[in-house]
């Protein structure tokens, strides 16, 4: 309770009946975000009630134990971009999150060779230079690089430029139209360290919004199988090919977890990925939120031009000062608004932007619950290469191949695979000598072209388990269980309209201030007393807790100065 | 019929024939020659030799490049190497365990401890090994420890004479984690004590103190040994610590032993070779964790690790070395002699030498015992006026270090390094030198920065707002730091007792 009380003390505390009552804030979803942001409005004081549609929390980042024994982390798998300010602001190691470290990154060859780093720069250069001397020194120049830009990132996203999210916005709501008036000295100072970058810089950021990651990583690298395995977080969670325009930014999306100073790795958080949004939630109601699961709300109420509750599903109304929504735009804007409660007549237009919201699922998850660890021809042995990544990405033309079969409406029949060994960095996760596999895989449409996927999950999953044997034999007679989940999966299970992981493809189109609309730029939308703080958001993206965060702040501080001005 | 030897093993017997032309007679060879006797190409002998040479099986004449017969390596015969008086000049200490830790050490980054050549990581980087210790099982070879085993009659007095704590109610199975000072009561050392008999103990120390023990025993019925040499130590330590012991070890009750219990066990492994090797079993570490330490015979100690090993297999164990130690000692708030406070024993001012109070250890001092222990007097007056000094830990604000990196355009560059041993200022707020921080690192587990830091005894209550020197860029500045509780890190299944292990935080 560090900010003291911030707004009115709901009458909900009292321990109201389920369905009824009123509170400060009511959070839609109980996804990581969702979680983070009651967190922060419970810890100013704020009383808070989360919303989940599904019998458990966590949306995105859950575990289960889906086969007797094996504990998969049903779809996100890794933790890097969480945002220090998170884990710090809200003591989440006190409430459970323990991230053990997935320190190199495998990538096997179909000619038996492999492609290995580690997080020793020194022993790095010397396994790329196997393949190209020139790559080898050229890799630690590009990390440099690309620590810059993610630095660059990191400058933007502190800067929360409120005037330039209102300038792009026309805002309607509560803050009035800033445009034209002075810029504030954040503004100043941060359009002051764009103008002084260097030029050289300044252009690697342009390109990082634009090239395609191959043509970017192209600029750096000759040698095809280093590309590819660069060009993997440029592609994770897109659907995009290394060879899309855009998908270089993705590329920087992913590093900044690298750049960050509490990380600079993957993590995997202990007992699996749920863990992640169970620390949160413990950390919310620790500070007094209360969590309703099996509670899907219908609409956002609106009331004189604001926000004032919720309707659920059940026909039950809660009322609260501020609502908030983590989900993605085509439920938090087109479904739960009503275009006739947005002042100013702009409901229909946005309504319609938010519906056609590009968010379409590529990716799956295959689980398996495994007899022994895997052996890779190119590392027989158990060594600690198989606690770190696992990539199937042998090059460029492979990747953009199981790129081309999901454009056209099938699965890639040779996909792209990121796989970790959870049991291997969790002994809990599997029994003794027996091991879980983590694959995502891509591509996976959302929509198949002629056929379902009820009738295509098993053929995609053997997809899976038979590229996976071409590096590492007999891992198909290994297999005790198979989990396959696909991006229809991933919008049943954990609310996410078309399955795409980040609420909303990471384009130049969908960046920003764009994110996921001009008109609700940095978590406002037009309705006053209605906010976002999901992935769909700005800087959204990943189990980084940032949204959640800064939209509670943006919420605390909208609250004070309303409350300023009441008096 | 002749056997045929199963496929793999010419190596082998191409290595040992070449072993068997040096005798002592002809004790130096040629390459060229010992290649033609065996009619192997010289790569080939080579490359045998090679290994002979890195065994210490033989060596080279440095005049001649020739290779020469090392006969006190002692291999063969089912010897285990033979040193001269305990020790071959020139040559690095190996510890009971050194064959296997040094088979297992691929960074080959080894640190002097005590004279012996311990492992510092063995992976490229000490990260799986910190990680193991908290999250699987750790094997840790604390072998170099100095090790005293004391008999007879006055036993218990002696112990009670020269330690801090009261050993008259230091029952047999039980372990006492004790300080003992100099006449000033100054602190000469920090050290577990087992009480194996009515009158047998073992002290266990990071220092020599056979000569402190035995002047303080002058006229006693007591036998103070150096048994240093004589036992391995091995520390098994993490969540998993105890399935692993019991699986490895028979007849001691992991689940009903308390922490600091001691019990006696034998190896009960699988294959069944090694039944019947003693083990003496302590519930005790340096990691803040669930764990136990090993105590065996030199001449048993591969056995113990072979066992050990098998049975942690399924479970995530792996050996961990001295960084990785290092860094969550500080975790579990425990101070190392020489890092954190100087003993009295070497200091060479006044000013260095501190009271166990001062060294955090005050809870060892108990003025309520009988016995006039050695640095009495002296610790009754300092209760009176209080400690100097108090060691606390430290936790230094991040947002603090965002700030001033963020003043040279850096996120904070404090993740992913080993613990620092350097000691460095601590201040006041915007004010004097009030300590200094003798280890701190970036704790991956409470992703906080940490330290241990001895500081004036008015600026130790927990909650004071200090500042410590870091360095930014090349630039020293002061990051804002509070006193918080030691230890940083307690997991409840350090003590736990019963089957439940018990989770983190």
């Amino acid at each position: 309770m560090t900010e003291g009380a911030v707004g009115t003390t709901g009458t909900g505390s009292g321990g109201p009946e389920r369905g009824s009552g009123h509170f400060d804030a009511i959070v839609v979803g109980a996804g990581h975000n969702g979680l983070v942001s009651a967190a922060y409005l419970a810890r100013a004081g704020l009383d808070v009630v989360v919303l989940e549609r599904a019998p458990v929390i966590g949306g995105a980042t859950l575990s289960e134990e889906a086969f007797p024994g094996f504990r998969y982390s049903v779809f996100s798998y890794l933790v890097s971009l969480l945002r220090p300010e998170v884990i710090h602001e809200l003591d989440l190691v006190k409430h459970g999150l323990f991230l053990v470290p997935t320190a190199s990154t495998l990538n096997p060859l179909p000619n038996g060779d492999c492609l290995f780093r580690e997080s020793d720069p020194q022993r790095t250069y010397h396994h790329i230079a196997r393949h190209s001397r020139r790559d080898a020194e050229a890799l630690s120049e590009y990390k440099l690089e690309m620590r810059r830009m993610g630095h660059l990132m990191f400058k933007l996203q502190r800067a929360a430029p409120d005037e330039l999210a209102a300038a792009v916005a026309g805002h309607v709501g509560e803050e009035p139209d800033r445009a034209g008036s002075e810029v504030s000295a954040e503004v100043a100072d941060i359009a002051r360290y764009f103008l002084d970058l260097p030029k050289e810089r300044m252009r690697s950021f342009l390109q990082m919004l634009t090239m395609s990651s191959a043509d970017f990583l192209g600029q750096w690298f000759e040698c095809d199988v280093l590309k590819a395995a660069l060009s993997s977080s440029s592609i994770i969670g897109s659907f995009l090919s290394p060879r899309t325009p855009g998908s270089a930014y993705v590329l920087l999306h992913h590093y900044m977890g690298e750049v960050d100073g509490v990380y600079r790795e993957w993590g995997f958080q202990k007992g699996g990925t749920g863990g992640v949004a169970a620390a949160i939630a413990s950390a919310a109601r620790g500070y007094g939120a209360e969590i309703r699961t099996d509670c899907p709300v219908a609409r956002v109420l609106a009331r004189d031009g604001r926000a004032c509750g919720v309707v659920l599903a059940n026909g039950d109304e809660l009322t609260a000062d501020v609502v908030v929504s983590s989900a993605a735009p085509q439920v938090s804007l087109a479904t739960l608004l009503d275009a006739g409660d947005v002042p100013g007549g702009a409901g229909e237009a946005l309504l319609d932007r938010a519906a056609r919201w590009q968010s379409t699922g590529c990716a799956g998850k295959v689980n398996l619950a495994l007899d022994g660890l895997p052996r890779f021809e190119c590392m027989p042995d158990t060594g600690p290469h198989l606690a770190g990544g696992i990539t199937i990405a042998p090059g460029l033309d492979y990747v953009d191949r199981a790129y081309d079969d999901a454009k056209y409406g099938g699965f890639s029949k040779r996909p792209f695979i990121d796989m970790i060994i959870p049991s291997v960095l969790d002994p809990d996760m599997a029994p003794p000598g027996k091991c879980v596999v983590s694959c995502f895989v891509q591509y996976a449409p959302y929509e198949l072209a002629g056929t379902t996927w009820d009738e295509q999950r098993d053929a995609f999953g053997d997809a899976v388990v038979r590229t996976l044997a071409e590096y590492a034999p007999g891992i198909e007679d290994q297999v005790l269980h198979r989990q396959v989940r696909v991006p229809p999966d991933i919008e049943s299970i954990a609310g996410i309209p078309g399955g795409n992981i980040f609420h909303g493809e990471l384009r130049l189109s969908q960046l920003f201030l764009l994110r996921p609309d001009p008109a609700a730029a940095a978590f406002r939308t037009p309705l006053p007393g209605y906010y976002l703080c999901g992935s769909s958001t700005q800087f959204g993206g990943g189990i980084s807790g940032g949204p959640g965060r800064l939209a509670a702040l943006r919420i605390l501080d909208d609250l004070k100065r309303r409350g300023a001005e009441a008096r | 019929m002749a056997r045929r030897a199963p496929q793999g093993t010419q190596a082998i017997q191409r290595a040992l024939s070449l072993y068997r032309s040096f005798t002592p007679e002809q004790p130096e060879h040629r390459l060229t020659d010992l290649a033609a006797a065996h009619g192997l190409h010289p790569s080939t002998a080579h490359r045998l030799l090679g290994v002979l040479e890195a065994e210490g099986l033989v060596g080279r004449n440095p005049d001649t490049q020739g290779y020469l017969w090392l006969p006190e390596s002692g291999y063969g015969g089912g010897e285990r190497p033979v040193r001269r008086n305990g020790m071959r000049l020139l040559e690095p200490l190996r510890t009971p365990f050194h064959r296997r830790t040094e088979a297992l050490c691929e960074s080959d980054a080894w640190r002097d401890w005590s004279g012996y050549t311990c492992a510092l990581n063995y992976e490229p980087q000490p990260d799986y090994e910190y990680w193991a210790v908290r999250n699987t099982a750790a094997l840790i070879d604390v072998s170099p420890l100095f090790k005293y085993e004391i008999t007879g009659v006055d036993a218990e007095r002696l112990l009670d004479r020269v330690m801090t704590r009261d050993f008259t109610k230091c029952r047999v199975g039980r372990v006492m984690y004790t300080s003992w000072c100099n006449e000033d009561g100054h602190l000469l050392q920090d050290g577990n004590v087992q009480r194996l008999e009515r009158e047998r103990f073992l002290v266990s120390a990071a220092e020599p103190c056979l000569r402190w023990l035995e002047d303080c025993g002058l006229g006693m019925d007591a036998l103070v040994r150096d048994v240093s040499t004589d036992l391995g130590v091995l520390a098994l330590q993490g969540p998993r610590a105890r399935a692993i012991a019991e699986a490895a070890i028979q007849g001691v009750d992991f689940a009903g032993m308390r922490y600091f219990d001691l019990a006696g066990g034998e190896l009960g492994d699988a294959a069944g070779e090694d039944r019947g090797v003693p083990v003496t079993v302590t519930r005790t570490g340096y990691t803040g964790d669930l764990g136990y330490e090993f105590w065996v015979a030199s001449e048993d100690a591969e056995a113990l690790w072979d066992s050990l090993t098998v049975a942690g297999a399924d479970h995530g164990l792996r050996p961990a070395g001295l960084l990785a130690l290092d860094m969550v000692r500080v975790e579990a708030g425990l101070v190392l002699i020489d890092v954190d406070y100087v003993s009295a024993a070497h200091a060479e001012i006044e000013v260095l030498k501190v009271t166990p109070a001062e060294a955090g250890l005050g809870f060892t001092v108990k003025l309520d015992k009988e016995a006039d222990f050695t640095g009495r007097r002296a610790l009754e007056r300092e209760r009176e006026r209080g400690p100097a000094w108090a060691m606390v830990g430290l936790e230094v604000d991040w947002f603090e270090l965002e700030r001033l990196w963020e003043e040279i355009d850096l996120r904070p560059q404090v993740v992913g390094e080993p613990a620092s041993r350097e000691p460095t200022p601590v201040f006041a707020p915007g004010g004097e030198q009030v300590g200094q921080c003798t280890t701190r690192f970036f704790s991956p587990l409470l992703k906080k920065y940490i330290g241990l830091a001895t500081v004036q005894a008015d600026a130790a209550a927990l909650g004071t707002a200090l500042e410590l020197e870091v360095a930014v860029g090349y630039g020293r500045r002061r990051a804002g730091a509070r006193v918080v509780k030691r230890p940083f890190f307690n997991p409840a299944r350090k003590t736990a007792v019963g089957s439940a292990s018990g989770g983190h935080g």
